[in-house]
C-alpha cells in the first residue's frame, strides 16, 4: 500500500512544500531539527489540515484540498508513536494497551495482545501506572498501544530519542520485525543515520521544508551531492549482501555483493542469509594501480562517477563498482597527486575490519 | 447544646436542598461554559466571560434584584417559563436554588476551566490517532483528567450556596418553610428580641457544615489527583 503525499503548509516560520511516495516497507524521513519532519507526520496523521495538497493511502483519499476532502485523524487508521510516549496517566499500562485496541477498525487484521506484550517485553509493567515507568519502558508501551490499534500505516517520530543506547539496540530489531513480519508500512522520522541505514527501505531527505531527495535508501544514501548527508563524519553507503561462506581458520566471512566478494571478520549469520552492511566513506581508500603487498583485504575495481569537494581538506568521490555505488572520502591533496577525475578507472580498497553491521 | 427547634431544622434542611439542587443543575452548564472559555476562540467570548463572572463582583442585592426582574412572575423569562412549563421561581425554594446557582456559577466555571487548561492536549491527540472520535476523547481522556477540578468546583459552589444571603433575600424574600435558608434564618433571629440563642445554634451548624465542606474538598482533591496521576 503506497502512501502518496503532495502538500503545502505553513508551520510558524517554516514553509513546508513536500511531495513523495512511500511504498511498502519502511520509509525513513531524515533531516536536521526543524527541517519539517514532524510536520510531515502530523499532516499524514490528520492532526493538521494542509493549506493545499493531496494525501492518499492506497486507494483511499485522506486529504484533497481541491475537493475539500479531509478525513479526520480518528478515522484514518494510522498509528502514531510520538517522540514522547503520551500514555494516558489515569489508566494502567494494561488499560492503555487496551485503549489502543478498543477503537480499532475491525476490518484490519488483528494483532495478538499477548504477542505484542511478549515482543516488547512489557508483561511485568501491565499493572503499573505510566507515571512510574522509565522513558524506555513508557515508549515501548506506546509502541504496543499504537500496534494494537491495528494501523494500516504506522508513523514513528524519533521513537528511540527518549531511550538509552542499550534499549535502542533491543528495540531496533523489533522495528525491523514490524517491517518484515507484520508487514506494516512505516514512516519513520529520525536524524540518526545509523538507525536509517539499518531500517530504511525508502529514504526521504528533508531540508528546510523541502524534499532534498527521495527514493530507495541505497541510492539516496550514495548521493554525494546532498550536503546534509555528505558533510557528516559518518557518511557512507549501504551494501545489501549475502553470506557466501565462512573461513573458520582465519575467522573470516565472505560476503557476496554486486561489487564482488568481500572478506570481513566472522559474523554469526549462516551462509545464504541476506544482510545489510554499512561502509563509511572514510574507510574507503583509492589506488590507480592494483595494489600489491598491502594489508587491505578488499580491493575492488571501480571507476569514478562524480567528485564533490567537502569542507576543506576532503573530497567525496562516488564510485561505481560493477553497479554497486561506493563513496570514498580522501584528502584533496591525494586526489590531486593521483590526478583523479570522473570516468577514471581506480581500485577501491576497504580494510576487512572496517565493516559494520547496518 | 445543639437542641434545634423544628423551624431551625427546616431552615438547615432547606439550605441543604437548595444548595444540592443548585450545584446539580448548574454543573452541566458550567462544564459547557468552561469548555467554551478554555478551548474556543470566538467573537463575544469577552461578553460571555463577563456575564459568567459578573456575580463575583456585583453586589448580591443587585444580582437578586436582576433575577427578580427577569424571573419574577411579571419578568419576561419568569412569565414565559410559568406559561409554558409551569415553572415558578418567585418566592419559592426553586428561586432560592436559582439564586444560589447563579452566585456559585463563577466559582464552578473557574475551577473547571483551570483544570481544562491544565490538560495536556497532546494526550487528546494521541487518543484521536488511536481511533477515538472527539466526543469519546472528551469522555475517556479529558473528563477523567479534569475530574478533580470538577469536584473542587462543585464543593466550592456548594459552600457558596450554603452561605448565600443577599441575592436570595432580594429575589425570593425570607419565608419560613419555603425560602428561609440557614443564612436568612440567622439574620431573622438576630433581628428579634431573644433570638440570640437560636442564631448562635445556627451559626454553629453553619461553621460545622463549612468546615466539613472544606475538609471534604481537600481530601477529594488530593485523592483525585493521586488517582489521575496514578501514584
Amino acid at each position: 500500500m503506497t502512501l502518496s503525499l503532495s502538500v503545502r503548509h505553513r508551520f510558524g516560520s517554516l514553509e513546508l512544500e513536500a511531495a513523495f511516495d512511500s511504498p511498502d516497507g519502511l520509509t525513513a524521513v531524515f533531516g536536521a531539527s526543524g527541517a519539517g519532519k514532524t510536520s510531515i507526520l502530523r499532516l499524514i496523521a490528520g492532526l493538521v489540515r494542509p493549506v493545499q495538497g493531496r494525501i492518499t493511502l492506497g486507494d483511499d483519499v485522506l486529504v484533497d484540498t481541491a475537493q475539500r476532502r479531509f478525513v479526520p485523524a480518528y478515522r484514518r487508521g494510522i498509528g502514531y508513536v510520538f517522540q514522547e510516549p503520551r500514555l494516558l496517566p489515569h489508566l494502567t499500562v494494561r488499560q492503555n494497551l487496551a485503549y489502543g485496541g478498543f477503537f480499532s477498525r475491525r476490518q484490519a487484521p488483528a494483532i495478538d495482545f499477548d504477542r505484542v506484550v511478549a515482543l516488547l517485553d512489557i508483561g511485568a509493567l501491565l499493572p503499573r501506572h505510566p507515571g512510574t515507568l522509565s522513558g524506555g519502558e513508557a515508549q515501548r508501551v506506546a509502541i504496543g498501544r499504537a500496534l494494537l490499534s491495528r494501523p494500516r500505516l504506522l508513523l514513528m517520530d524519533e521513537p528511540l530519542a527518549s531511550i538509552d543506547e542499550l534499549r535502542k539496540a533491543e528495540i531496533l530489531p523489533y522495528v525491523e520485525r514490524l517491517r518484515d513480519e507484520l508487514r506494516i508500512p512505516i514512516v519513520y522520522v529520525s536524524h540518526a543515520l545509523d538507525e536509517i541505514v539499518r531500517l530504511a527501505t525508502t529514504l526521504v531527505v528533508v531540508n528546510r521544508g523541502r524534499i532534498a531527495a527521495a527514493g530507495p535508501a541505497g541510492s539516496v544514501l550514495s548521493r554525494i551531492d546532498l550536503p546534509i548527508l555528505a558533510h557528516r563524519r559518518d557518511a557512507g553507503v549501504v551494501l545489501d549482501v549475502e553470506v557466501d561462506a565462512h573461513d573458520e581458520h582465519w575467522h573470516l566471512s565472505r560476503l557476496r555483493c554486486r561489487a564482488g566478494l568481500l572478506s570481513v571478520p566472522r559474523i554469526a549469520h549462516p551462509p545464504g542469509s541476506a544482510l545489510r552492511i554499512w561502509v563509511r566513506a572514510r574507510d574507503v581508500s583509492l589506488a590507480t594501480e592494483p595494489p600489491r603487498d598491502t594489508s587491505i583485504l578488499n580491493v575492488l575495481p571501480a571507476h569514478i562517477v562524480q567528485m564533490a569537494p567537502g569542507d576543506g581538506a576532503t573530497v567525496d568521490i562516488l564510485l561505481d563498482c560493477g553497479g554497486q555505488p561506493l563513496i570514498s572520502r580522501i584528502t584533496r591533496l591525494s586526489a590531486s597527486q593521483l590526478g583523479l577525475a570522473p570516468g577514471m578507472p581506480v581500485f577501491a580498497m576497504i580494510k576487512g575490519v572496517a565493516f559494520e553491521r547496518g | 447544646m445543639l437542641d434545634l427547634s423544628p423551624d431551625e431544622w427546616t431552615a438547615i434542611l432547606l439550605s441543604l436542598r437548595v444548595s444540592t439542587v443548585a450545584v446539580a443543575c448548574s454543573l452541566p452548564f458550567a462544564l459547557i461554559i468552561a469548555w467554551l472559555l478554555a478551548r474556543r476562540r470566538f467573537a463575544g467570548i469577552v461578553v460571555l466571560e463577563g456575564l459568567v463572572y459578573l456575580p463575583l463582583t456585583l453586589p448580591p442585592v443587585v444580582t437578586g434584584y436582576m433575577l427578580l426582574l427577569l424571573f419574577g412572575r411579571a419578568g419576561w423569562l419568569g412569565a414565559f417559563l410559568n406559561a409554558h412549563f409551569g415553572i415558578v421561581f418567585a418566592f419559592r425554594w426553586t428561586g432560592a436554588a436559582l439564586a444560589a446557582a447563579v452566585m456559585g456559577f463563577p466559582l464552578m466555571v473557574r475551577s473547571i476551566r483551570l483544570a481544562l487548561e491544565g490538560v495536556d492536549r497532546r494526550l487528546e491527540e494521541a487518543a484521536a490517532t488511536l481511533g477515538a472520535a472527539p466526543p469519546l476523547v472528551f469522555a475517556s481522556v479529558t473528563l477523567p483528567l479534569i475530574g478533580p477540578g470538577i469536584i473542587a468546583g462543585a464543593i466550592l459552589a456548594f459552600a457558596r450556596s450554603m452561605g448565600e444571603f443577599g441575592a436570595t433575600i432580594t429575589f425570593v424574600s425570607n419565608i419560613p418553610g419555603e425560602t428561609q435558608t440557614l443564612a436568612t434564618a440567622i439574620y431573622t433571629f438576630t433581628q428579634v428580641p431573644g433570638g440570640d440563642a437560636a442564631a448562635l445554634r445556627l451559626v454553629a451548624v453553619s461553621v460545622v457544615l463549612s468546615l466539613a465542606a472544606l475538609i471534604l474538598s481537600e481530601q477529594l482533591d488530593r485523592r483525585g489527583w493521586r488517582r489521575v496521576l496514578g501514584r
